[in-house]
């Protein structure tokens, strides 16, 4: 009987091995196990990755995560305080704490994964009723915009290129939120650890009226440059005429100047010269007046002389006295 | 991306191989109970199995640009530097391959094509893309914003164990962190001017919230691409910048006109200036001669003033009569001829 005990020996081999396969298992680091003995578990959850021992066949492992895990909700429409209707889009990260009590209530991810939906759904909504869009999508209240220079004059009469003002900002919405959810979702060992808005847009039904306000904005920027344009070019061509009229006046005044300045320093000069003495000006007077007999007498003058005048009082008799009868 | 295909929630031992290996065994001793082949000849060929799956599952090799992370029984036990390595066999280490200094990159809004890495591009096809680039800016208008993020795996241990999913978190935390940047903006910062600081914000956010939730990842980059107005929108974008440039042409216009005048009128002032003082000097240098003249002539007059006189008399007219065609000389006593005398006469008439 020497082959039937080989497999005898054979048979407690395997059976053997069979019953230490089921008796141990590994954790993983990312992964807490929960032992449960006929579907009820057993002690505290089992935390340290590595090798572990259970009990073979009674007992069995089920796996909980240990790592953060990711919650991403399904963009949904929901109006805001202004009645604008908006597509909104959340993410949040969660991780379980307790996995006991994550275990009895939920069981598996998939549940979890839709009380979350219930639970973040309902209070984004509430939060998003609550609060104007403009809340939800700037997060600094204080923040002053960089102005395009070549835009400033255009935007600042339309009072563009400035932000909506805000009371709380998005942070603080998503905080709101967060806060009434996270009270929520403990009961099912759950910590929310953070949610954000991922995507806020404009529902499609209201995109149109968005595009025609956009498109008339830049329509008046266009106009505004424009008018600038020629407002500017007439300034321009106003400076030109001003310019010209300045500058051809004090030429002339200039000239003006100078020409009287030249006048008088010349009058002053012959004064000086011919204004010296009695003598000078009848000096002056004389040669002045025969100088000028050479430009005025012309050929074709009629001259009727004397002969009592100086010149020709010899043609009657050469006695100088005789002309004194 | 990172890991081995099953992903490290699938680590442990394997116990379906081991199974195999059983009924293999149960088999052969059926064979032998039934008069089949020795059992000893099938145990040689389940222990040259087991061997072989031994071998095969007792090295790994690690590519130069990533580390491993070795888990034994699923528990971390070391990072292992590039190169062949050894591990314990049948899914008892297991080596998780993570790519530390490759720089990987996640696009948003566009999907360059051939890209290995699932989370490169948005994975809900063409619709999703489009909707990544739809943001509200901070005066309520609407943008279309592409962007990158490049970024490295710095801490693969984190990277591993501390999030599920960290590149898809990395994805939902770039597109949050986007908006929220774009949100705080005007359209005209996000299309034109404000573009590197919406890069430089981004990337500070990114960074605060990837140390924030542990994910063990580093961005480095944050790269807009194309911005652009909406569809609708963007013709009137265009006239905007039509109308800008046709302002600078009116502009320039009126400018050349302006200055095709006023130089010329400048030149032409001085010019008329300086005649004018080309005059001042005539007129003084000639009347600083005339009175030369008249002083020296009136000093020799002053010698003797009557024989000059009459000299300068005498020769002026000397010089002016010749030329006088009608000279009439009336004696004093015969001052009756002169209504009788034609004054029309052409040439010298004698009475």
């Amino acid at each position: 009987m020497k082959r039937n005990a080989r497999f005898a020996m054979l048979t407690v081999l395997i059976v053997g091995a069979y019953v230490l396969m089921s008796s141990i298992y590994t954790v993983s680091e990312v992964e807490q196990m929960i032992v449960t003995q006929f579907g009820k578990p057993i002690g505290a959850p089992v935390t340290t990755a590595g090798l572990k021992l259970k009990m073979p066949f009674v007992q069995d492992v089920n796996s909980i995560e240990k790592r953060v895990l990711e919650w991403d909700g399904s963009p949904s429409d929901m109006p805001t305080k202004d009645k604008l209707y908006i597509s909104v889009d959340l993410f949040a990260r969660w991780r379980i704490i307790d996995p006991l009590q994550y275990f009895l209530r939920l069981r598996d991810e998939r549940s979890a994964q839709s009380r979350l939906n219930d639970i973040l759904g309902s209070e984004t909504r509430n939060a998003v009723a609550k609060h104007e869009l403009i809340e939800i999508i700037r997060t600094t209240k204080d923040r002053v915009p960089l102005r395009d220079a070549l835009l400033t004059d255009a935007e600042r009469e339309l009072n563009m290129g400035s932000l909506v003002p805000i009371q709380k900002g998005r942070q603080l919405v998503e905080q709101e939120i967060f806060a009434a959810a996270a009270e929520k979702v403990k009961v099912f060992g759950i910590e929310l650890l953070d949610i954000r808005f991922k995507r806020i847009n404009y529902n499609e039904s209201v995109r149109p009226k968005i595009y025609d306000r956009m498109i008339s904005e830049r329509r008046q920027i266009a106009e505004r440059f424009l008018s600038e344009g020629n407002g500017e070019a007439a300034r321009i061509r106003g400076n030109r005429v001003r310019d010209l009229n300045k500058i051809q006046s004090e030429a002339y005044r200039q000239v003006e100047e100078i020409r009287g300045v030249a006048d008088a320093k010349a009058t002053e000069i012959y004064a000086g010269a011919y204004n010296q003495s009695r003598e000078a000006v009848e000096f002056y007077e004389f040669t002045r007046t025969m100088q000028s007999y050479k430009s005025m007498i012309s050929e074709n003058t009629t001259l009727v002389l004397s002969t009592d005048s100086d010149l020709f009082k010899f043609l009657k008799g050469m006695a100088p006295g005789t002309d004194s009868d | 991306m990172n890991s081995n295909d099953d992903g490290p929630r699938g680590s442990g031992t394997n116990p379906g191989s081991d199974m195999e290996d059983l009924a293999r065994e149960v088999k052969g001793h059926l064979d032998q109970v039934t008069g089949g082949r020795g059992v000893r000849g099938i145990l040689i060929y389940v222990v040259l199995a087991l061997v072989g799956i031994g071998a095969w599952t007792s090295y790994y090799t690690v590519p130069s640009d990533s580390v491993a992370i070795l888990q034994r029984f699923g528990k971390y036990q070391q990072e292992v530097s590039p190169g062949l390595h050894f591990k314990l066999p049948m899914g008892i280490d297991r080596a998780t391959i993570v790519p530390v200094k490759r720089q990987l990159k996640q696009e948003f809004g566009f999907t360059t094509p051939g890209a290995n890495d699932p989370y490169q591009t948005s994975r809900d096809g063409r619709q999703n893309t489009r909707r990544e680039t739809e943001m509200v800016t901070g005066d309520l208008n609407a943008a279309l914003v592409e962007w990158v993020v490049q970024y490295r795996i710095s801490d693969p241990v984190k990277f591993l164990f501390e999030v599920r999913e960290p590149s898809a978190t990395l994805r939902y935390v770039s597109e949050s962190v986007m908006r929220e940047v774009v949100g705080d903006r005007t359209v005209d910062e996000v299309i034109t001017i404000g573009r590197q600081e919406i890069e430089t914000e981004a990337l500070t956010k990114m960074q605060a919230l990837s140390t924030k939730y542990a994910m063990g990842i580093r961005i480095d980059q944050v790269q807009l691409k194309n911005i652009n107005p909406p569809q609708p929108v963007q013709e009137s974008f265009n006239e905007v910048n039509q109308a800008q440039q046709e302002k600078e042409k009116l502009i320039n216009e009126a400018r050349r006109d302006y200055n095709k005048v006023i130089p010329l009128a400048e030149g032409e002032k001085d010019q008329r200036i300086r005649e004018a003082d080309g005059y001042r000097l005539k007129r003084i240098n000639e009347a600083e001669g005339d009175a030369a003249r008249f002083n020296a002539l009136f000093a020799e007059y002053s010698k003797a003033p009557e024989v000059t006189r009459r000299r300068i008399y005498i020769e002026t007219l000397q010089e002016v009569l010749p030329s006088i065609h009608s000279k009439i000389i009336v004696d004093e006593q015969t001052r009756g001829i002169l209504p009788l005398l034609n004054l029309d006469s052409p040439k010298g008439v004698r009475p």
